[in-house]
């Protein structure tokens, strides 16, 4: 079967579904130029030539405007995919996607709907402090939008395509590191096998990335691989880590993960945003609370510290979570 | 003309200055010496000199992504921004900003915000504290043609406008943001006309010509400093080089290319400086020799610098 990198997988579910359906369209800065990137991560390389500039819309960079403009189409039946470059720009974005985005179908009791996709890039690559979070948390707090977080290209092909054809405001984050760009060597391989034939991945599956019976840890993106090499060492120590993705926050796949906590009876949730008010912090207070008895052990959140990213590799390395913290948190967990 | 010849000759070291530590860093950051991302301002050194030649140091400044020239050009020793750009303790962030958060406070530069438009409204809020401090300051925002199609710069401009603020809007016009030409984004021919929006002057310069660029500076400070309000200034200019690190620039028009790469500042300031019998071939070389001697120097600071510790990343989160 056809390997394909996440860049790869996300610019085939939009070409697909833009063939499907012709009320979907892409809005962002420098996507569809000619000699251009195809954004920031080249997922819409190309895309210009098939769907022409109405579709492949490129924008000034003004983000409160993508947003709110993506809004305005969504509500009178088009679909959609805006972007942001970098997940720290989303900020000047918020207005528009939490005031409106999020609110305009319960105030309007149920008459309007806004079908859109708000592509997002996060996660730490080097880049200093304002080209660096990790975002999600934010949008967790906010009724009415989805939250999705693909780790890998099949997962996101599929979750992509599910997004658009979704009728709520979808929040689609994809880590940088992630997409297999060439070029970067600190990238992750996230290819995956992607099939010819149309797939959807629907919201709210969790995907369990490896089987254990010791301890579940949950993460997301870029850490599903930190907990996936560091579980390989833990297996060395006699270990069994049942490793979960969620791939959406909301919707989140409850089951799954109380199935494995009661399973385990050690939990431990692991996520590259800082550690205070993260999605983790909700994950752990879930877990406690629908599984506490079940728990052996107080669980642990392995998550950035309470700072803004830094620049210089050394400190950058230091603060994304890594292999070894993961390690000893489950170490902890398990009275070690 | 009424510049004295040794005001001319510093601006035009300066810009040698910082045309060839951008060469330096481009080759260094290639060749996998320096970490990060860059995003480089040849072509454009007539702009930060032309400007910064009019501030005092207790003036202020923003910059964006773009911002080792506007470092270089408002007094942020050369060796802190190498440092800086190698990730090291002496560097002007002590590592922790990088080449797009350049920048020392010492010497009026705040780090540089990398959000484009970001740095509009805190030079508007700067300029504020002036005035409300009754401090003979000013502020300078410089920004990109792209930054003028964000909220923030519409917003700063109107507020520094209703309240007189001491600043000047500097916005380099280099026809592109990121990929995106100017054209595409936007139906005015001048970002200066957008001025008229906010009832204050809009002027546009030509920003490879450092000369006019400084002369615009020097009305549009003094205006600032009597309590005059502010001044959008347009200048023209454009980068040599890519986007950023690798950036190819395809998406440009070779002509148009050309064009501008024949309007080079610093060839056309040699040529002025020499026609007016204030240069000499012979103390260009001098100038360009010392500046490089400068840069290596430099260089090996930097490099010699102590990495930060991991731990640092908790030091200066509060005040
Ligand atoms: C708010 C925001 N949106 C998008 C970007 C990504 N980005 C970085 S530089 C740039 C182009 C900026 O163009 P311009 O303001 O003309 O400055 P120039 O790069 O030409 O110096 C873009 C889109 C950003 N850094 N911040
Ligand atoms: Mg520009």
């Amino acid at each position: 079967m056809r390997r394909l990198t996440v860049a790869e997988a996300l610019r085939e579910a939009i070409r697909e579904e833009m063939r499907r359906d012709s009320t979907v369209f892409c809005i962002g800065e420098d996507i569809g130029i000619k000699g251009g990137w195809g954004g920031a991560f080249t997922v819409s390389l190309g895309l210009s030539e098939e769907f022409g500039h109405l579709r492949i819309l490129d924008t000034p960079i003004s983000e409160l405007g993508i947003a709110g403009v993506a809004v305005g189409a969504a509500l009178m039946g088009m679909r959609p995919i805006a972007d942001v470059e970098y997940g720290d720009f989303i900020f000047l974005a918020m207005d528009q996607l939490i005031n409106n985005a999020a609110k305009l179908r319960y105030m309007s009791a149920g008459k309007l709907k806004v079908p859109m996709v708000m592509r997002i890039p996060v996660g730490a690559s080097g880049r200093g402090a304002q080209h660096a979070q990790s975002v999600e948390s934010y949008f967790i707090h906010v009724p009415g939008l989805k939250v999705v977080c693909p780790s890998n290209a099949y997962d996101a092909k599929g979750l992509l395509k599910t997004a658009i054809r979704d009728d709520n405001p979808v929040m689609f984050f994809e880590h940088k590191l992630l997409y297999g760009a060439k070029g970067r060597r600190e990238n992750v391989d996230a290819r995956a096998e992607v099939p010819q034939e149309e797939y959807l991945i629907p919201f709210g599956v969790a995907d369990i990335k490896r089987r254990g019976s010791h301890v579940t840890i949950i993460a997301t993106l870029r850490m599903v691989y930190t907990v996936v090499s560091a579980a390989e060492k833990l297996k060395d120590e006699g270990i069994s880590v049942e490793i979960i993705d969620p791939r959406t926050l909301i919707p989140l796949d409850k089951d799954t993960i109380l199935k494995s906590v009661r399973k385990t009876n050690h939990a431990v949730i692991v996520h590259e945003d800082n550690l205070t008010g993260g999605w983790g912090a909700e994950m752990a207070a879930f877990i406690s609370s629908e599984a506490f008895d079940y728990l052996d052990a107080p669980l642990k959140r392995v998550c950035a510290p309470d700072t803004p990213v830094p620049f210089a590799p050394v400190m950058e390395n230091y603060w994304v979570p890594g292999e070894a913290d993961v390690i000893r948190a489950v170490r902890e967990v398990m009275g070690g | 003309m009424g510049i004295p010849g040794d005001k001319l000759i510093k601006m035009y070291r300066k810009m040698i200055l910082i045309r060839n530590f951008e060469d330096r860093v481009h080759r260094l950051f290639l060749s996998g010496e320096m970490p990060g991302t860059i995003h480089l301002y040849q072509g454009q050194e007539a702009v930060a000199v032309g400007v910064c030649a009019n501030l005092r140091k207790e003036d202020v400044i923003t910059s964006t992504h773009r911002p080792h020239g506007h470092a270089i050009a408002k007094g942020v020793p050369v060796k802190s921004i190498m440092a800086e750009l190698f990730a090291k303790t002496t560097g002007c962030c002590k590592g922790k900003g990088g080449s797009m958060h350049m920048g020392d406070i010492e010497v009026g530069m705040v780090p540089a915000i990398a959000i484009v438009g970001g740095g509009i409204p805190v030079a508007t809020g700067m300029a504020l504290a002036f005035k409300m401090k009754r401090l003979d300051r000013v502020a300078v925002s410089f920004f990109g043609d792209g930054a003028s199609n964000e909220g923030a710069f519409h917003e700063a401009i109107n507020m520094g406008s209703i309240w007189d603020l001491p600043l000047i809007y500097v916005c380099e016009n280099n026809l592109y943001g990121a990929s995106t030409h100017v054209s595409k984004v936007m139906k005015l021919k001048d970002i200066a006309e957008r001025a008229s929006s906010y009832g204050i002057p809009g002027i546009v310069v030509d920003g490879n010509d450092v000369i006019s660029v400084y002369k615009a500076a020097k009305e549009a400070i003094e205006r600032a400093r009597k309590g005059e309000g502010p001044t959008l200034i347009e200048c023209k200019t454009y980068r040599r080089g890519g986007h950023s690190r690798s950036d190819p620039g395809q998406y440009r028009d070779k002509k148009e290319e050309g064009i501008w790469l024949a309007k080079d500042p610093i060839s056309r300031m040699h040529k002025n400086l020499i026609k007016m019998g204030i240069l000499t071939e012979e103390k260009g070389k001098g100038i360009e020799n010392e500046v490089k001697a400068r840069i290596d120097e430099a260089i090996e600071f930097a490099q010699k610098s102590p990495s930060p510790k991991p731990e640092d990343v908790f030091k200066d989160v509060f005040a």
